[in-house]
């Protein structure tokens, strides 16, 4: 990445069972409604102690993705059909993978 | 200032589609979402193509400014209301700089556009077009802009926002959790900067909050009233939610974006650096 590259969350894509991870702690999931997947969902990433962490829009098929490090989070999707959320402990590198229902 | 003054309601925005001198703008560094449903009549800022200067690490200069708000039919009297999406940061961004070249006529859609999908409110996917106008910029305000030199000679004598997350902030990350973490500058913060997350002073569907609630959120976090503040993040787009929070909704007077933030001053040699949570 180039250092005078935005901020800005990139387009959201499906993470593979066998993602390279690249060592990093990667939080990664799907976004699902009563009608399956929900894209357009704004999920949000918090830490242990409830604090934004980071945002990301769920692709049509609701996948959301994060690089984080060891710790609690909680993913919370947000969609005008309803809000969810989804914990987990990532103790180590590796893919940590969640699943969010809204609506 | 109020905060009538800066902001607008998605409420007041839908009264105000057609309302003769206003002007709706997207802004944003990926332009799909627009194209894909904006606001109706909104005119599309591409943050990156549009508002950087494309070679040197700066963005657009006066005459390119002018160019550019000629082109989508923005006149000087026209009220220019900016939303976009990442929860408005590049508006906010747009905001300042629009005030840096003298626009006074320009507020900020709370909550951007994702208050606005929240409500679920229309999107359409029309084509817009403006007759020209004749932009005039002024000179940037560079009471609004610091520069590395005034940042490196300002530390223990101005307030120093860092809104990255405690994360960054502490070094364990280089950049916000949704990126991958590989990049060339060092880790930490500037010594002495107080961090506060951007989205402290944020609601969870993009509006700011109250006054009264930002005014507190930053004196508990130690912020002196009586000495000037610049506010950075990594690349001063976050930051500049913060600095719209202290300069435009809480009136502080001497308030700045470091826009070259911690992507430039993490490189500089020599510099200080604190690590470590606060």
């Amino acid at each position: 990445m180039a250092a005078d590259d935005s901020c800005g969350a990139p387009a959201q894509v499906a993470t593979p069972a066998d993602f390279e991870t690249g060592g990093q702690v990667v939080l990664a999931g799907k976004v699902t409604g009563a009608n399956g997947p929900v894209g357009g969902a704004f999920v949000r990433l918090l830490d242990g102690g409830g604090d934004f962490t980071g945002e990301v829009v769920s692709s049509a098929d609701g996948d959301f993705r994060f690089y984080a490090a060891p710790g609690d989070w909680t993913v919370r999707a947000l969609h005008r059909s309803g809000n969810g959320e989804a914990s987990v402990t990532a103790e180590g590198p590796g893919l940590h993978q969640l699943a969010i229902s809204v609506g | 200032m109020s905060r009538e003054d800066v902001l607008v309601t998605t409420q007041w925005a839908e009264e105000n589609l057609d309302s003769p001198g206003v002007v709706f703008a997207e802004v944003d560094e990926d332009t799909t979402a627009y194209d894909a449903g904006h606001i109706r009549g909104a005119v599309k800022f591409d943050w990156r193509k549009d508002l950087q200067d494309g070679v040197r690490r700066d963005f657009v200069n006066k005459e390119g400014f002018e160019k550019l708000l000629s082109e989508k039919g923005i006149s000087n009297d026209d009220l220019v209301v900016l939303y976009g999406g990442n929860n408005n940061w590049f508006a906010a961004y747009a905001y300042w700089y629009f005030k840096l070249y003298g626009h006074d006529k320009v507020k900020l859609l709370d909550g951007g556009r994702k208050k606005w999908e929240l409500d679920g409110r229309e999107l359409n996917s029309d084509e817009v077009k403006r007759s020209e106008a004749d932009y005039k910029a002024q000179d940037q305000d560079l009471s609004l802009r610091a520069f590395r030199d005034e940042v490196v000679q300002s530390i223990g004598a101005k307030n120093f926002i860092d809104v990255r997350s405690p994360d960054e902030f502490s070094g364990k990350l280089l950049a916000p959790a949704h990126l991958p973490q590989e990049q060339s500058q060092v880790p930490g913060h500037i010594p002495g900067a107080l961090n506060v997350p951007w989205a402290k002073v944020a609601n969870e569907d993009g509006t700011f909050k109250t006054e009264e609630e930002i005014k507190e959120l930053y004196s508990d976090e130690g912020i002196d009233e009586s000495k000037a503040t610049i506010a950075y993040c990594r690349i001063g787009e976050r930051s500049s939610i913060a600095w719209f929070a202290l300069h435009e909704l809480l009136g502080y007077s001497d308030v700045k974006n470091y826009d070259g933030s911690w992507t430039e001053y993490g490189s500089l040699v020599g510099v200080p650096v604190e690590l470590g949570a606060k």
